[in-house]
């Protein structure tokens, strides 16, 4: 086995578990490589099936490629999708204006934390990376969230041997997060291995392309010419720049991302 | 990140403030694996605070850890050396976050224990050099940092070095080098510091890239708990992962506890590239099987031949973690493998306190941070193997309420203790004694033996080249004067045993099994010497002294050393 093999059974291991563990499972798909990726992981490990639904917290400041994607995809995998938007929020005019913690808070997180509550979630899968930030360094591979999302990331039980949290009082819900342990070049060289389709917003188009994807107000393109996959990876074997540099809600202050996190953001 | 290249997870341990994070914090720097960003965002924040730069900062992501000046979690980190990437788990060493430590320390493959030179040993070194051993990890190197609060001196790092070497030994966690270091200041991190010309051995970065990556789980017994089994469509597919061994398309299998055989119909996959007839440890796979029985969760597949144990009594080593203690007549959940089920504590058999390896015989309970070793009976039977044979399938977790709370391991079904250390491969087993300390007792007035704790090595084990008064080189043999069986050791761990006469002469030195040097320097010798051995054999006495003095040289490894009294030399304890 190499090391890209050892990584997929290792997330296909914990997906099984999460949907042997909890009845009312499901996937926040959030267009992007990293959930994308997931959602191949699944496919494999349930032998070409998805059990579980898929959800997207639309903020509806999306990138339009990214929902058109979206709905390609979700019929070419034959998935089930949940799509959900904070509508409140929107109708209270809720946007990147009134400050961009603000706006995750409300359209992101508490988004998701309504879809939670309406189809009472006791399991949901997300594609975050220790290595993406700080706080997502010092995650479990299954989280605990009480009933209002928070993460109580001081007292959080060891991981032994891979025997994940199964055990918490009802109204509490468990992150899952099968690709904790990979990195963002695994991610690529998997892509590439696996020759799994990605929206377009990842290869360069006029010099400029996407290295992470989120809203369009608050996500920055880079400079690139790497049009394939193997560009990408040639070009990030070269950069020094943190992958979420061009997200605005990571460089509010230096504890942005841990205070989000905390309130219940992936 | 190359995907081709090997990757290595260890783990940094030790009591706080002995400089774990700055020697993570200076690895990443030099070996300029930080992101961009991240040099600048800890001199703001320490700009911010007021505070010094701290190379810790690097890997503090929390308000709270900042705050209180200790890091409270796992972290993962990489960083790449010619050889290979390697990941490093951060392990604080505050004594409440204990668990933090342990839960690291359990996905890593290789350790570093660093050490305050100034400091000295702590309650936390000893207590992770203990957890250590009961991890099963074997390969670790002592850091003895902060050489720079005390002058660089070698002989305060050869006292401490001693200290902690004793204390390890008597848990069979041999370290394989120690190195003095400035982690604050980089001296014997990258390059061998000019400041301690005394010392020979490599600097850090270059002393990891030694460590051996363990050899494959697939030559070993299959063991294949069933994870789930999935009826999506029309093949009724059993699901998990290997922990051991190899398993083929038709291969006959055993299916534990419920004493089912049948064979593998096939080895399922979703995309055609995935498609295999033969899968083994650390896959996650499907198989179908040609008798549909009824299979559950938590079964183990194994090959009819080499089935795992099935119990409900067995005797455990574990760490406690919980807020409530770990008490008798409780329920509790066991979760090994797969298998989960209802236990009780039937006899607390031995509580250790990990830091002064005192025992409490007797104790009705084990508190928060004790490490105990107490017998399990479960509701219904389990499928297991003992650690030493098995570390996948050998561990396990206990839940109390909703949280584990602790980790062992199994150490067997009946009540064994072993009086001498042996090495063993298979029916072969040479006793040792090279491993035994002599010292002049000085309110005795004589000299006096002080045995090894016993432990019986097998093939692959590492083995305490060195100890208080002896130190053996990293490769040599060990021959059996009575037998001829050899034993060959090699990068200080137990390579083969084989009889002396199939041996082909190398120039690593011998040593007989009471620890003196065999004086073979040629192949010559060892001819000779064989030769001599050959008669000896055949002759009535097994040992005499004129062979002896022909042949041995007992103090060429050994170096007696003073000793005020025995007593606290009296190492009662075994895992
Ligand atoms: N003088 C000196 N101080 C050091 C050295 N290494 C670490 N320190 C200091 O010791 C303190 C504790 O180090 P830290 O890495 O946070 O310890 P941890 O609790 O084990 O992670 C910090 O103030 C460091 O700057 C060293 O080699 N020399």
């Amino acid at each position: 086995m190499d090391h890209l093999d050892r990584l997929e059974a290792q997330s296909i291991f914990i997906l099984r578990e999460a949907y042997k563990k909890f009845g009312k499972l499901g996937m926040l798909w959030s267009i992007g490589k990293d959930s994308t990726v997931m959602l191949w992981l699944a496919k494999k490990a349930f032998f070409g099936h998805c059990p579980f639904p898929f959800i997207h917290v639309d903020t509806t400041h999306k990138i339009p490629e990214m929902i058109a994607f979206r709905d390609r995809m979700a019929k070419e995998y034959n998935i089930e999708l949940i799509v959900h938007t904070n509508q409140e929020a929107l109708d209270a005019g809720m946007g990147p204006d009134k400050g961009r913690l603000v706006c995750c808070k409300a359209l992101k997180t508490d988004g998701l934390q309504q879809v939670v509550t309406k189809y009472e979630f006791e399991g949901l899968i997300l594609g975050i990376r220790r290595d993406e930030e700080g706080s997502r360094s010092k995650e479990r591979v299954f989280s605990e969230r009480n009933k209002d999302s928070e993460w109580d990331y001081t007292n959080q039980a060891p991981e032994l041997w891979d025997q994940f949290k199964t055990d918490f009082p009802k109204g509490n819900h468990i992150r899952v997060h099968p690709i904790l342990h990979w990195n963002e070049m695994d991610i690529w060289a998997y892509i590439e291995r696996e020759k799994i389709e990605l929206v377009d917003l990842y290869f360069a188009k006029n010099g400029k392309r996407y290295r992470s994807l989120g809203c369009a107000p608050c996500t920055g393109q880079i400079d690139s010419n790497a049009v394939t996959v193997a560009q990408i990876i040639e070009e990030l074997k070269n950069t020094k720049v943190g992958e979420r540099a061009g997200r605005a809600q990571d460089q509010e202050d230096s504890y942005a991302m841990q205070k989000l996190r905390k309130d219940g953001y992936m | 990140m190359d995907i081709a290249r090997e990757v290595l997870n260890i783990v940094v341990v030790g009591h706080v403030d002995h400089g774990k994070s700055t020697v993570i914090g200076r690895l990443l720097y030099d070996t300029k694996s930080l992101p961009e960003g991240a040099i600048d965002r800890v001199k703001r924040i320490a700009k911010e605070k007021g505070k010094p730069f701290e190379y810790a900062y690097l890997l503090d992501a929390f308000e709270e850890e900042q705050k209180q000046g200790i890091t409270i979690d796992t972290t993962q980190l990489q960083f790449r050396t010619d050889k290979r990437d390697y990941v490093i788990i951060d392990a604080p060493g505050h004594k409440e976050f204990l668990k933090n430590m342990i839960s690291g320390a359990a996905s890593a493959e290789a350790a570093l224990l660093i050490i305050d030179a100034n400091e000295g040993i702590q309650e936390q070194s000893k207590r992770h050099g203990y957890i250590l051993s009961l991890l099963g990890i074997q390969k670790a190197y002592v850091l003895v940092n902060k050489m720079d609060l005390i002058q660089y001196s070698e002989e305060k790092f050869n006292a401490i070095k001693q200290e902690m070497n004793e204390f390890l030994t008597s848990l069979h966690v041999y370290p394989l080098k120690y190195i003095p270091v400035s982690a604050f200041h980089g001296e014997n991190i990258t390059a061998s510091s000019d400041k301690m010309p005394w010392y020979k051995g490599e600097p850090v970065l270059e002393a990891i890239d030694l460590f051996e990556k363990d050899k494959g789980l697939e030559g070993k017994p299959l063991r294949f708990p069933i994870q789930d089994v999935y009826k999506f469509d029309s093949r009724r597919i059993i699901a998990g992962r290997i922990e051991a061994g190899t398993l083929r398309t038709g291969d006959e299998i055993l299916i534990s506890p419920s004493n089912k055989v049948t064979k593998v119909k096939s080895i399922e996959y979703w995309v055609e590239k995935d498609k295999v007839d033969q899968i083994s440890a650390g896959m996650s796979v499907g198989i179908t099987v040609e008798d549909e029985f009824f299979n559950q969760r938590g079964e183990f597949i194994s090959h009819t031949y080499d089935a795992p144990i099935t119990s409900d009594t067995f005797k455990v080593s574990l760490f406690w973690m919980g807020k409530n203690d770990l008490v008798k007549n409780k329920e509790y959940k066991l979760k090994l493998a797969t298998q989960e089920v209802e236990c009780e504590i039937y006899a607390i058999n031995k509580v250790i306190d990990a830091t002064t390896l005192e025992n409490l015989e007797n104790a009705s309970q084990a508190k928060t941070n004790d490490v105990a070793e107490v017998t399990i009976k479960t509701k219904r039977e389990v499928c297991f193997d003992e650690f030493r044979n098995n570390q996948n399938t050998g561990r396990f977790v206990i839940v109390d309420g909703y949280d584990v709370c602790g980790g062992g391991i199994v150490t067997g079904l009946a009540q064994e203790r072993q009086s001498v250390s042996k090495f063993v491969k298979q029916d072969d087993e040479i006793i040792v004694k090279c491993f035994d300390e002599y010292y002049y007792v000085v309110t005795e007035g004589g000299i006096k033996k002080i045995e090894g704790v016993p432990h019986s090595f097998n093939i692959g084990d590492v083995i305490p080249s060195t100890g208080v008064t002896y130190e053996y080189p990293a490769e040599f043999n060990v021959v059996d004067i009575k037998t001829g069986l050899t034993a060959i050791i090699r990068k200080s761990k137990l390579q083969d045993i084989i009889l002396l006469k199939h041996l082909t002469y190398e120039q690593s030195p011998f040593i007989d099994s009471q620890g003196a040097f065999v004086k073979i320097h040629s192949e010559e010798d060892f001819n000779k010497f064989a030769a001599d051995l050959e008669k000896l054999q055949q002759a009535e006495s097994s040992r005499t002294a004129a062979f002896a003095n022909q042949w041995l040289d007992f103090m060429k490894f050994r170096q007696i050393r003073y000793l005020t009294a025995t007593k606290s030399l009296e190492i009662e304890y075994q895992i």
